[in-house]
């Protein structure tokens, strides 16, 4: 028998690690994750007319309407920034974390029939929704700068700032708090759909207090009373910390970005921990 | 051969009810406990898998303390009743969900077909859905490539192969995720009922390719069926579950025997209390049982078995002569299917001062296809009818191997199997 203890290849209990990370399975299911991807990219505007453009019609629109709201008529002052292109800016960036955000936080719900026929790190779910939405946040990005060099060529004096060497961390950041609060969430909403609900209105409010459609300043010149809950909000410094890089706009202090970058670890280990302790029997309680 | 997967002591905790009235209670308790160190105190509670009684407590166990092994290129069977816990296991083995205690080794990768075609997507292509569907059953897409052409073959959707799935039949659909599962290749592979789909070709192609796992390759396969006749013809060795215990294990035939004889039948009223009874009443019909050529009592009975059915009858008047008996299986729509007859076969019986007689109808091979039949029955004393009990008994079948050569017939074609053989005859 003594030949027989040795050689198991994996075992299966209801012991639990508190991270139960295997890299080397995700490593080898990563042609599944980018097929994953692959189909996230191409399934979305299947049997739309427009297709990819509504990559680009979404990010506009929202800019012009809040240029319309925000500067045209609650008069928000955006410096020497075109408010149109400060807008695009915030929402550009809002949009990487809101969706990495809502898609991982569906994780277990929409692919419970998958997750209930066959095993794979389920892991794999959240990160493929976090590289579909980097490839979306890459289309944006030429739109911003498409609307970045028309303004500078009509004559208005724009330019980046030496932290755009940073612009890497900032996507990871984004990505690591979108993963950590989704999975978190996600975990959560299979015993409790309340959370679900939640995460939809949420996102489109937390968006008012992270200093999207205003400048940090602004808000700590005319509501002092109240600016902590947008300068405690990690998601305000990675708005505010974009626009400085690349529009040389607003405060940044290194404080506030390895406070934000603090945070965002947190958020992706607590994510971590929690994701791990559901995956296992989610399927019973989904 | 060694041992390639070791399960002990899995047990499977479910809660009953609505999750989340009160889950939130029971969370908090819980997880007062853990901090203070002590053990759950819902794992204490728990019922047994009993459906049809009512629920008295809030937790019931769909498995139970379940051990087994499994050796190297064996064709495990699972057989049991709906609710036996056959599936939450193979959720366990597939690491779907995992067990509330026990653990389950294995010494190679297992790939589970809980279901043919996880993962497609109705808007991907044919080709693209192999890609993903066999990504998700474990392959990489280096394997996928090199048996892309045989996937496809195996399928038959050659000609679709470029087109969204969402246009193809459910049929098409079920062949091609079929084809991929076919084509993997893991150690252990555990697959549940998926051969129930489909038509008959595509099945007769299912089961040949899981032989061919099993014998040529000598792949280690667990096999959740509820086709005696699969079962059967693929598997060496079977294990009987019922409410979430092994009740069972051991040869193929033996589990076979064991799980339908301990199905619960349906009820049909005793021949004791039957009133409407037609006839003279010399004799009357007081009971029945079906047993096989060793004497074991049947409830369901299988397509090719041997079955003795016995019909006890009380006497009311001595000396009786010229009995005979004859029985009679309608289709459940109330269509003649066969009628076995003393009368026939020139044989009568008779008996002196005993005031009870046991007639028994050998029937070597048992001619019907899987369901359910009604069966009348007459006993005559010099051609006259002493009583005739019609819709006397309900028997069931289940198809099984009548040819002895593993293959079963489609419904569509046959309503009684004939043993027959074919050859080439010299003259004509």
């Amino acid at each position: 028998m003594t030949e027989n203890e040795e050689g198991w290849l994996y075992e299966i209990s209801p012991k639990r690690k508190l991270i139960d990370l295997n890299f080397g399975e995700i490593w080898r299911y990563r042609d599944l994750l980018m097929l994953f991807v692959k189909r996230n990219i191409i399934t979305v505007y299947k049997q739309t007319i427009l297709g990819p453009l509504w990559y680009f019609i979404q990010p506009i629109f929202t800019a012009i309407t809040f240029t319309l709201v925000f500067n045209k008529i609650a008069n928000i002052p955006t410096g020497e920034i075109p408010p149109f292109l400060f807008n695009l800016t915030g929402i550009t960036a809002w949009n990487y974390f809101a969706q990495c955000l809502t898609g991982t936080s569906n994780t277990f719900k929409s692919n419970a029939g998958i997750f209930g026929k066959v095993y794979f790190p389920r892991v794999i779910m959240p990160i493929s929704n976090v590289i579909t939405n980097l490839f979306k946040f890459g289309i944006q990005i030429g739109i911003l700068l498409f609307a970045y060099f028309y303004i500078l060529w009509t004559g208005i004096e724009i330019k980046p700032n030496i932290n755009l060497l940073l612009f890497p961390v900032y996507i990871v950041m984004m990505a690591l708090m979108g993963l950590g609060l989704g999975m978190i969430i996600s975990a959560f909403t299979t015993k409790y759909r309340d959370l679900s609900i939640l995460v939809g209105f949420a996102t489109s409010l937390l968006i008012y207090i992270s200093a999207v459609p205003y400048p940090l300043a602004e808000v700590e010149k005319e509501m002092p009373e109240y600016a902590w809950i947008v300068q405690y909000n990690p998601l305000t410094h990675i708005i505010e910390g974009f626009r400085y890089m690349i529009l040389d706009t607003g405060i940044f202090t290194w404080g506030s970005f390895f406070y934000t970058l603090a945070i965002s670890l947190i958020l992706f280990f607590a994510g971590l921990i929690t994701f791990n302790r559901t995956e296992k029997n989610f399927i019973d309680t989904v | 051969m060694r041992t390639i997967l070791t399960a002990q002591n899995i047990s499977k905790q479910y809660r009953l009810g609505l999750v989340g009235t009160g889950s939130l209670k029971h969370d908090l308790n819980r997880w007062w406990h853990m901090i203070k160190g002590k053990e759950d105190p819902y794992l204490k509670m728990g019922a047994t898998n009993y459906r049809d009684k009512k629920a008295v407590e809030d937790y019931v166990w769909a498995l139970k303390d379940i051990n087994f092994e499994v050796k190297e290129g064996e064709v495990l069977g699972l057989i049991g009743q709906n609710g036996a816990g056959k599936s939450t296991l193979l959720k366990i083995l597939s690491r779907v969900t995992s067990p509330t205690t026990g653990n389950i080794k294995t010494r190679g990768r297992i790939a589970s077909l809980l279901e043919v075609g996880t993962g497609f997507h109705g808007e991907l292509t044919g080709r693209e859905n192999i890609y993903m569907n066999g990504a998700v059953l474990g392959m990489t897409k280096a394997e996928i490539n090199r048996k892309l052409d045989e996937i496809i073959d195996f399928s038959g959707c050659e000609m679709y192969i470029d087109t969204p799935i969402k246009r193809y039949s459910s049929g098409m659909t079920v062949r091609l995720g079929f084809a991929v599962a076919a084509h993997l290749e893991p150690e252990i592979l555990v697959v549940d009922e998926v051969l129930a789909v489909g038509d008959a070709e595509f099945q007769k192609k299912a089961i040949g390719k899981m032989q061919d796992l099993s014998h040529g390759q000598g792949r280690t396969v667990l096999f959740v069926s509820h086709n005696m006749a699969s079962i059967q013809s693929l598997c060496t060795r079977t294990i009987v579950m019922d409410k979430g215990v092994i009740n069972f294990k051991g040869d193929t035939n033996d589990a076979i025997n064991f799980y339908l004889n301990n199905k619960n039948s349906f009820i049909t009223k005793n021949f004791q209390d039957r009133q409407d009874r037609e006839g003279n009443g010399k004799l009357e019909f007081i009971d029945y049982s079906i047993t096989d050529h060793r004497n074991n009592r049947l409830t369901s009975l299988i397509s090719g078995q041997k079955v003795i059915f016995k019909f006890k009858c009380r006497v009311k008047r001595k000396n009786l002569e010229n009995l005979k008996v004859s029985f009679t299986v309608y289709k459940k729509n109330g269509e003649l299917l066969a009628t076995f007859m003393s009368q026939l076969t020139n044989e009568s019986f008779s008996l002196n001062d005993s005031d009870e007689i046991i007639f028994g109808c050998v029937i070597e091979k048992l001619p019907f296809m899987g369901g359910e039949y009604n069966c009348s029955v007459i006993v005559w004393e010099n051609e006259n009818i002493a009583d005739w009990l019609q819709n006397a008994f309900n028997i069931e079948v289940i198809d099984g191997d009548f040819f002895g050569t593993g293959k079963t017939v489609p419904k569509s074609h046959v309503s009684v199997l004939v043993s027959h053989h074919w050859y080439l005859p010299s003259n004509f």
